[in-house]
């Protein structure tokens, strides 16, 4: 399952052909396995790496460290679910250290993080502070660079 | 005017133009084709590897080093040596560090063969065993090896290849191109055929690191009484996907790793510093790195043999390297025509059988060094071409 998983994770269009043949298993097994680990949420779901500065459209990106007073019974849970819920929010991790969440958000405007800050996050009764930090330019997300160069050589070398 | 068919020796004349090339130059002028015609990894140098050499060149370590290599190189060799294969060769006197592996078998034969002497070499093979053996003034001996023996070696092959002038035998497994390997029990029963021999074995296991199932690589020198006998050449190349930094090496007994090194310091001095450095790295801390490529050919391998039997392609299962060596006799082509005729119609480059010497004819070889989707594209106009054909 582990081998599955890797390979599922590396690359999610893999067909299950594919994946039988690379596992070893028949392709029934893997049609299962896929299926029980999707349904008991192993496997959360399948996305695309889009880097959207290859387009038109206009996106900013942002890391938004936040210090969160834990609430009784509840610790940071339901702190975090009143942040993620936002659909706005891409990531939301609870961290060790000097913050205690990492929310990191994708608008299209600066206006539009700004004012997720302003209105929608720092409202949160529990939310004690934020910091912003934009993200300038990704070169690497999941394993996979941005921008990489293709180089061609002429000629060959037989081996 | 100068006369360069007499300036230039008649060995070197004599050996053939590659018989490949026009696939490549078919490739050039095709931007959607798929190559799988090349031996060489697909995955980029691990980066801690690639730092090690940066960190060389920051450090300012320029210069030449000994001519037999780094001592902390052969060092790690000769660890290296001794945990996979149970075999123990002095670091200062048993170990030379070359360019590439190809280096070590152009030393260990151009310093043994006499001219008149007999170089056995099993195919089909690497293509450069019987011109450095030419080119020595030596016989090669070509052994056809045979897909139902899963192109190993037999003893009944080696013995009736063998005459008073046999000097050595070639053993290149895990073998390029056919994926072939030769295991403990195969190698035991050559050891038999050599022992109460005076003949040298030069094994070239540079995809030692490339075999699949539970079974790893044997190095004949591990067999009783072979020690003695056997140059054992490998490298980076394949094992760490270090193919352009040019870093082999060669093992030996000190009688003949003595006389080798003279041959090594006059025509190479001494290999790449800069990868020198990187190879220490690969070999301190590369393991994880072997088995992550390792496991990632082993998928691809299985879905490309899967692939090619439910085409109807017959293939044995190969168990080293990252090759497959498909017949297709079925089609009633030979191998040039069958791979030129795929190039043109499908842009998938795959390389003839009759490339790899006698034995050769009837295959093609595929190296699956590549993309599972450029793999699974590949075994579609496959598929296509022996349908439509």
């Amino acid at each position: 399952m582990e081998q599955l998983l890797r390979l599922i994770e590396a690359d999610c269009t893999l067909t299950h052909k594919q994946l039988a043949a690379m596992t070893g298993a028949s392709e029934e097994k893997v049609d299962a396995e896929v299926k029980r680990l999707e349904e008991n949420g192993t496997i959360v779901g399948y996305k695309a790496v889009v880097d959207w500065d290859k387009t038109e459209r206009e996106a900013v990106t942002a890391l938004i460290e936040v210090k969160v007073e834990p609430q009784l019974g509840d610790g940071f849970d339901r702190v975090a679910e009143r942040i993620y819920q936002y659909e706005e929010v891409e990531s939301c991790y609870l961290m060790s250290g000097d913050f205690d969440m990492t929310v990191i958000i994708s608008g299209r405007t600066l206006r539009e993080v700004a004012n997720f800050v302003t209105q929608k996050l720092s409202t949160i009764d529990a939310v004690q502070s934020t910091a912003t930090h934009f993200i300038l330019k990704k070169y690497k997300e999941n394993h996979l660079i941005f921008n990489k160069e293709k180089e061609k050589e002429e000629g060959f070398c037989f081996v | 005017m100068i006369d360069y068919s007499t300036v230039l020796n008649q060995r070197i004349q004599a050996v053939p133009p590659s018989a490949i090339r026009k696939f490549f130059d078919i490739l050039e002028e095709m931007p959607d084709a798929i190559s799988l015609g090349i031996g060489e990894p697909d995955f980029v140098t691990p980066w801690h590897i690639r730092n090690a050499g940066i960190r060389s060149l920051e450090k300012g370590r320029t210069k030449y080093t000994p001519n037999r290599g780094l001592s902390e190189l052969r060092r790690q060799i000769s660890f290296y040596m001794n945990r996979r294969f149970h075999l123990s060769y002095d670091p200062m006197s048993q170990i030379i560090v070359t360019v590439g592996g190809s280096e070590g078998l152009d030393l260990a034969l151009r310093c043994c063969i006499e001219p008149g002497d007999e170089v056995i070499i099993p195919t089909p093979s690497f293509v450069c065993y019987g011109p450095l053996t030419s080119m020595s003034l030596g016989t090669p001996v070509f052994v056809e090896t045979k897909a139902e023996n899963e192109f190993r070696l037999t003893a009944e092959e080696l013995k009736a290849a063998i005459t008073p002038k046999t000097k050595a035998l070639v053993l290149p497994y895990p073998c390029n191109p056919t994926g072939g390997i030769m295991e403990r029990s195969d190698l035991e029963a050559i050891a038999e055929v050599l022992e109460s021999r005076n003949i040298l074995v030069i094994s070239d296991e540079i995809y030692a690191e490339l075999t699949y199932g539970d079974e790893h690589h044997v190095s004949i020198a591990e067999i009783p009484g072979m020690y003695e006998r056997t140059i054992v050449v490998n490298g980076f190349s394949k094992a760490y996907s270090m193919t352009g930094w040019r870093m082999g090496y060669l093992c030996g007994p000190r009688e003949l790793v003595s006389q080798i090194i003279k041959l090594h310091q006059y025509g190479i001095m001494s290999a790449p510093t800069m990868s020198q450095y990187a190879a220490i790295e690969a070999m301190q801390y590369g393991d994880e790195d072997i088995a992550a490529m390792r496991e990632e050919y082993d998928g691809r391998r299985r879905f490309l043999l899967d692939g090619f039997r439910s085409i109807g392609l017959e293939c044995f299962e190969p168990k080293g390297a990252f090759y497959m060596f498909p017949s297709i006799q079925s089609t009633g082509m030979d191998s040039d025509t069958f791979c030129t005729k795929f190039l043109e119609a499908e842009h998938v480059a795959v390389i003839p059988g009759s490339a790899f010497g006698p034995g050769g004819e009837g295959f093609f070889r595929a190296c699956y060094a590549a993309s599972i989707h450029d793999l699974s594209t590949a075994l579609e106009r496959m598929e296509h071409f022996i349908k439509h054909r």
